[in-house]
């Protein structure tokens, strides 16, 4: 008898081992942009404790964040990210360039395999005292437009094509009419932040200028951080949808045989949970249920998309803002030929 | 006696020089290799029509010219606090001293923000110099203040031990002879100061053209007029242009490696004159 309880004891702690050690710890790294910071931190801990109760596993997700430019050229140049969430398709689309994953890519997911949205918005000063309304009064005598740099800001290149797709959508809008309003609009612009954040910094805590361009989720972001009472919220009638996209790094997840938890983690970005957390975060969530909870944070706004107006990144990165492109053309510095 | 042996001080001078040869060429001349290697993806032509866009000869312009002004004034000032922190006993000099290497050790984004808070118009700076209508942050002036801050203290370090060896006998001597203080300065401690002096303006110089990080905050960073060549690199990186990006480092190299060449040759002339007839 005693032999046999041992015996039971034995293949017990023999199987409960074998359980300890199938709880396996499972790396993702993230390569995210800058503003994502405080998202991906509330966004990974409700991924890790979901798949812990799924799967028993644990997963540590580590994360990366700088320009969304940079970030994509430590990824092309090697560094070994699970998946990247950045801020155009554009990045993206220059990793899968590279082969590292396929350039399907923004196929592979819902909603052009951005989970989150965005849009242009203007951050004024409290009480608006330049009565600023739509796009036209950004380019009234004596108004100061803040904006980084398109040629090194992703986030300028948003507010760029938001501008632009104004001009366009306008009665009797043109190419030319957009080129006239985007250049002249420019001419407002006293300083160019190679970032957003930086952009941010000059138009609140420098105080120069009376508007900043802004993504929806920055605006309100620097509103709640810096104090309702400094900063206004103008939304203008018409704007464009940026669209963040996520991606699986196919050779990387190869390597690294995590593909299962790495799709399964962008999956997750979809889901009501996650959905909340991101809209707590001032982005606009995809599914109608979690955007309703929010709805007094985010307000109606007309939206255009990349794919309506400009086809796609590739077309309007080749188009806008390569060198000798319409920015560099029309931008300040340039002298564009009447 | 051609085969006459020499004695080192230290011994195993192949062994050091295999080293240092093998070191350098893995930190600098290796980069540096890749860098050329890669700029050469553009050719000649591609490297031409990148010089003579306006928008790099006018970020080149501001580059190297305001390294060069920036240079100069530090050569000035921090010769004044070199002597005045050698020369004199005062109460918080070891204090005034550690806050030479500040600069160094500050992050550049760090030093950019401060100087832009400061100079902005509506910082403590930045306010006064408005009333006055001159605008300093988001000008070339400002480029010039960040750059006249990150290579300061190369001045006053290099300076520092050679005026702490300089032999007060020498000017007292000269005193003595009826020269004037001026020439004292002029013909007894500047030809001693004078090589230090090139070499701390030399890395100044060779710091602030390079520098990007505090420079981009304060510049305003507008094409044609605030846009240093580091960020033009930037740009080109941004747009996954990789051959651009790295002509423009080695145009960037190639005016550095002139200019210090040339100070180097004013260096070994400054020393001859340093050294009377001899």
């Amino acid at each position: 008898m005693k032999v046999k309880a041992l015996l039971v004891l034995l293949v017990l702690s023999a199987m409960l081992a074998v359980g300890v050690a199938s709880a396996r710890t499972i790396t993702l790294l993230n390569v995210s942009y800058d503003p994502t910071r405080e998202l991906y931190q509330d966004l990974n801990r409700a991924f890790v404790a979901q798949w812990k109760a799924q799967h028993g596993d644990n997963v540590v997700i580590r994360m990366s964040h700088g320009g969304s430019g940079t970030q994509a050229r430590s990824v092309a140049d090697g560094l070994p990210a699970s998946v990247v969430t950045l801020a155009l398709a554009y990045d993206i689309d220059a990793i899968a360039d590279r082969g590292l994953l396929a350039k399907n890519w923004q196929q592979r997911l819902p909603d052009n395999a951005s989970p989150y949205t965005s849009t242009i918005v203007f951050l004024v000063r409290k009480g608006n005292p330049k009565q600023i309304r739509d796009w036209p009064d950004l380019i009234r005598p004596g108004v100061q437009v803040i904006t980084p740099n398109p040629k090194t800001s992703g986030g300028a290149r948003w507010n760029f094509l938001a501008a632009w797709g104004y001009a366009l959508q306008q009665p009797g809008g043109s190419e030319a009419r957009a080129r006239t309003f985007v250049h002249a609009l420019f001419q407002h612009v006293p300083v160019l932040d190679t970032g957003a954040r930086g952009a941010t910094n000059t138009f609140a805590q420098r105080g120069i200028g009376d508007v900043l361009l802004a993504w929806e989720s920055e605006a309100l972001l620097a509103q709640s951080k810096l104090g309702k009472d400094r900063f206004d919220i103008v939304v203008p009638s018409v704007s464009i949808l940026a669209e963040p996209p996520v991606a699986v790094v196919d050779a990387n997840v190869a390597k690294a045989g995590n593909r299962a938890v790495a799709e399964a983690y962008l999956e997750f970005l979809y889901t009501p949970r996650a959905q909340d957390i991101a809209a707590r975060h001032f982005y606009r969530p995809r599914l109608a249920q979690v955007t309703q909870k929010h709805a007094g944070q985010f307000p109606v706004v007309e939206t255009f998309t990349i794919a309506q107006l400009f086809g796609d990144w590739r077309k309007a990165q080749a188009k806008f803002f390569a060198d000798g492109g319409v920015f560099d053309q029309i931008g300040p510095g340039s002298q564009p030929a009447r | 006696m051609a085969l006459a042996k020499h004695h080192r001080v230290l011994p195993g001078f192949g062994l050091s020089l295999g080293y240092t040869l093998a070191f350098l060429g893995l930190i600098v001349l290796l980069p540096l290799a890749a860098l050329a290697w890669k700029a050469s993806g553009i050719g000649v032509a591609g490297l031409l029509d990148l010089l003579a866009a306006p928008r790099t000869q006018a970020a080149l312009k501001l580059s190297f010219g305001g390294a060069l002004a920036a240079s100069l004034i530090n050569a000035v000032f921090g010769l004044l606090v070199a002597w005045v922190l050698v020369r004199y006993r005062f109460p918080g000099r070891r204090l005034l001293d550690a806050l030479v290497d500040l600069p160094f050790a500050l992050p550049t984004a760090v030093a950019g923000i401060a100087l832009t808070a400061l100079y902005a118009p509506n910082g403590w700076l930045g306010g006064a110099f408005d009333a006055l209508g001159v605008r300093i942050a988001y000008t070339q002036l400002g480029v010039g203040v960040a750059m006249v801050f990150v290579g300061f203290p190369f001045v006053v370090r290099t300076l520092q031990p050679v005026l702490e060896s300089l032999d007060r006998e020498m000017e007292e001597a000269a005193e003595s002879l009826g020269a004037r203080r001026s020439q004292i300065f002029a013909r007894v401690i500047l030809p001693v100061l004078l090589p230090a002096l090139l070499t701390g303006f030399a890395l100044a110089l060779a710091r602030a053209v390079g520098e990007y990080g505090s420079v981009i905050f304060i510049a305003g960073n507008m094409p044609m007029r605030t846009e240093i060549t580091p960020l033009l690199i930037v740009q080109k990186l941004e747009q996954f242009d990789y051959p651009r990006a790295a002509a423009l480092g080695v145009v960037m190299l190639g005016f550095s490696f002139v200019m210090l060449v040339a100070l180097s040759l004013l260096q070994r002339w400054s020393r001859r004159w340093a050294e009377p007839s001899s």
